[in-house]
């Protein structure tokens, strides 16, 4: 397939699905849905110490992929910035996926605050993936501070229920030059091949996978969806029409009627 | 001297360093992907051994958690 890398804040990536690691308590089955997801990307919270070492962060190392940490839980700007900051002391990395949360019944972004904290963390030179709602002025604005691609929700986190407003991740995704990562909604294969065939550059699935009841083989699938998702929208879907339109072609049509 | 870790009250020598604080509150001590904050203040890595933590204060040592 004639297809170009993506590429997020300069770093080439061949695989276009992006692992959550929320939901996981097993950590073998986190390391076997790492592999057969083929992500290079996995998100991570950061909480309080309260047991022994969870070897979460090994994991991710060994199985090659780079460490997104989360501002997951932060309700205001002053948070979510301050936790960035905290994760990137803990895991070397400039990286941020910005969660700043509005509502704790939807967990949907709180717009302003989000872009507040992107300006700031942008200016504190983090690369800012942030996790925003499917509305492409606010995608635009989000690019317009500095952020390195925009992750607008499919649906509510952990709902599973898909993309709620097609049209709309479409809008975001011609709104804006940087990639478009379909972040939150997405409960099964199909979801995951639409935003990809909605024109979204990659996509981040957490639940879906974590919750399923083979992980393994649910990332497997989001794996080929993305891929599959991410060809059609390469190849071009044929125009909708509202009549058939025959693919045989008539000419050459025998006469077989039996009338002298 | 009292300290508050991780939201929880907790005893720690006088004059002990944040590293100490660090074990104390259960990483270990060369635990990777920890992060600590001592009274909403960032303390990196490589100041660990020569902060002080004072009585009373709130320290919060983090880590990698699944999520998101």
């Amino acid at each position: 397939m004639d297809d170009a890398p993506l590429v997020i804040g300069g770093v080439e990536l061949r695989s276009r699905l992006l692992l959550g690691s929320g939901g996981f308590t097993r950590l073998d089955r986190f390391e076997a849905a790492l592999a057969a997801s083929g992500a290079e990307i996995v998100t991570v919270a950061l909480r309080r110490v309260e047991q022994a070492p969870n070897g979460l962060y090994e994991a991710i190392e060994r199985g090659g992929a780079r460490v997104l940490p989360n501002t997951a839980g932060c309700y205001g700007a002053r948070d979510a910035v301050q936790t960035a900051r905290l994760a990137r002391e803990a895991f070397e990395t400039d990286w941020v996926k910005l969660e700043v949360i509005g509502d704790r019944r939807t967990l949907l972004p709180d717009a302003v605050e989000l872009v507040r904290a992107a300006e700031e963390l942008v200016a504190d030179g983090f690369v800012v993936l942030p996790y925003t709602t499917d509305d492409p002025v606010l995608a635009r604005r989000l690019e317009d501070v500095g952020c390195a691609a925009v992750m607008p929700l499919g649906s509510p986190i952990g709902s599973g229920l898909g993309i709620r407003n097609p049209h709309a991740i479409a809008l975001v995704r011609e709104a804006v030059s940087v990639p478009v990562v379909l972040d939150a909604g997405i409960g099964t294969a199909s979801d995951a091949a639409l935003a990809m065939e909605l024109g979204c550059d990659a996509v981040l699935a957490a639940t879906a996978i974590s919750r399923a009841r083979q992980p393994e083989t649910m990332a497997r699938a989001l794996r080929l969806a993305v891929e599959a998702g991410r060809a059609a929208a390469v190849a071009g879907r044929i125009p909708r029409l509202h009549h058939a339109q025959a693919s045989t072609d008539d000419a050459g049509l025998p006469d077989l009627s039996t009338a002298p | 001297m009292r300290v508050t870790l991780n939201g929880r009250t907790c005893e720690l020598d006088e004059g002990a360093s944040v590293r100490a604080a660090v074990v104390a509150a259960g990483a270990g001590d060369a635990e990777r992907g920890v992060a600590v904050a001592l009274d909403g203040t960032i303390v990196p890595r490589s100041a660990w051994d020569v902060t002080t933590v004072a009585a009373e204060a709130r320290i919060e040592v983090l880590r990698a958690t699944a999520g998101g």
